[in-house]
């Protein structure tokens, strides 16, 4: 029974900097996630990771660690310095999807993969209504026919909740849970396999929180989507993910079954992150 | 249907700068339908052993053999975290003393997510959840409740439910009738009378030797690290 990863990412780097001998090299271990000498910054620094069809993998670390530059790699907003990436439902998994060019990313971004950002400013044009926020994925998607893109629209927001009567108002006038959800149909209207999630629930309250979260749980589980959840919060990825990924100073320090990681943690700084759990 | 060998596991408590041994050289056998208990002090090791196998603590050392009907005889010290979802969606089964409830989840809801993680139908998840709630005698008033606000014992039986429903081939049992009344603990005994008769491996760890009587094949003693097959 082996499983192919719907996405393979293979010693991904970002760095700010040129570098220099003190901190080039594979075996480099850095103290931080800059070089003392050239202060060269590491963001992220030989991330591997696999994800499978209809997985939830987490990825907590403290701020700074390198979580949300490596969901913004992944999405092709930031260019990386090195590193492959490979996504089954583009070219069978044959081709790195970060060497490609501008617009077969754009094709990669609109079509097999979906982002929802901690601050919906990112993700949504705040100024057009909700409606028309995600049929802007349609048509990057090259979709043209406006009844249909229409009836998606509703479709997606009346599927997150959001009353149709409100359908035409600009996310500019919704609640902060409001946006996300927004967010969330959005990414979602391309019907892409592969969701990344950076920080959603952070800074909205717990009721609100609890209705995002459990929104996700039902897309997951009906869509059956791939999805990469980063949070900081250990009790949001221990609701949410199968496995978990440890990130520190840019790199990834431990990964394994979430209960794992959070019950048997190996690593010092896994440690001491879960026994600051409230 | 599972074989363990010389199973070792300490924590390594980075603060402290120490390691904690928690099992040295744990091996014990069950065979496929038959039920082991586990019997010891509290601190011994007993969760530990339940734990390791379930993969929620890493062993260092040893083997773990499990026969598996997706993979064949599989190690699960060195399965894949992949494998091991796998394995807990659809073969093993974990209780524990404690609920882990998911925000604003019904006990119907959470009982059902079981069953529809296993790919059955919305209609036959809901038919199976409800005659599991009715069986663990989980008042029909509290079924679209969250569970959080459930008493002690209430919490233990739709712990028990959630697991029983989905019919593992080796279930194992932390302690789940620690704070349950008789009649709650008669209950579970025929759930897992039930479910041994048909054919689920079962560990136990049960502080009540009394409950264990007759029910288990095969006792571990923690201090003597010995299994004894009980006539």
């Amino acid at each position: 029974m082996k499983e192919q990863p719907i996405l393979q990412i293979q010693k991904l780097s970002k760095q700010y900097g040129k570098g220099c001998i003190h901190c080039q090299g594979e075996h480099v271990q850095l103290e931080k996630n800059f070089c003392p000498v050239c202060k060269t910054v590491y963001a992220c620094r030989d991330i591997s990771f696999e994800l499978y069809r209809g997985e939830i993998l987490g990825i907590v670390g403290e701020s700074g660690s390198g979580k949300s530059t490596l969901m913004k790699s992944l999405y092709f907003d930031e260019q990386i310095t090195s590193g492959i990436g490979l996504l089954e439902d583009y070219e069978n998994g044959t081709a790195n999807i970060f060497e490609q060019s501008r617009q077969q990313q754009r094709l990669i971004r609109n079509t097999i993969l979906g982002m929802v950002y901690q601050n919906p400013m990112l993700g949504l044009n705040m100024d057009f209504s909700s409606m028309s926020n995600i049929a802007e994925k349609q048509i990057a998607a090259g979709n043209r026919h406006v009844r249909n893109m229409e009836k998606r629209s509703l479709e997606l927001l009346d599927h997150v909740n959001i009353p149709l009567f409100r359908s035409k108002e600009a996310p500019r006038n919704f609640s902060g849970g409001m946006q996300q959800r927004v967010q969330i149909a959005k990414a979602l209207s391309n019907n892409p396999p592969v969701l990344l999630l950076d920080e959603v629930t952070t800074g909205l309250d717990l009721s609100v929180q609890a209705d995002v979260l459990d929104l996700i749980k039902s897309i997951q589980r009906e869509l059956n989507i791939s999805m990469i959840v980063v949070s900081h919060d250990l009790a949001v990825i221990r609701m949410l993910a199968d496995r978990t990924i440890v990130m520190l100073n840019g790199q990834i320090i431990e990964h394994g079954l979430t209960d794992q990681v959070l019950e048997d943690p190996q690593h010092a700084y896994t440690q001491q992150l879960v026994y600051s759990l409230l | 249907m599972i074989t363990v060998e010389n199973l070792r596991k300490s924590f390594t408590i980075h603060h402290l700068n120490k390691a904690l041994p928690a099992l040295q050289g744990v091996s014990l056998h069950v065979p496929e339908g038959s039920f082991l208990g586990i019997v010891g002090k509290s601190g011994s090791g007993k969760s530990t052993i339940l734990k390791s196998i379930y993969r929620t603590y890493e062993p260092q050392d040893g083997k773990i053999l499990f026969q598996s009907e997706a993979f064949g005889t599989i190690d699960l010290v060195q399965a894949t975290a992949r494998e091991i979802v796998y394995l807990r969606k659809h073969e093993i089964g974990y209780v524990s003393q404690f609920l882990n409830v998911m925000p604003r989840t019904t006990a119907l809801e959470l009982v059902e997510q079981s069953l529809l993680d296993l790919g059955v139908s919305k209609e036959e998840a809901t038919t199976k959840a409800q005659q599991a709630l009715r069986h663990f005698d989980i008042d029909e008033s509290l079924w679209n409740s969250y569970p959080n606000m459930f008493s002690g014992g209430e919490k233990l039986r739709l712990n028990i439910a959630c697991a029983v429903v989905k019919e593992p081939r080796l279930l194992l049992l932390d302690e789940p009738t620690a704070s349950l009344d008789h009649s709650s603990k008669l209950k579970v005994r025929e759930a897992i009378e039930k479910l041994k008769a048909n054919g689920t491996t079962l560990i136990g760890i049960f502080h009540d030797l009394e409950f264990m009587e007759g029910l288990c094949d095969n006792v571990f003693h923690m201090a003597k690290m010995q299994q004894k097959e009980l006539v």
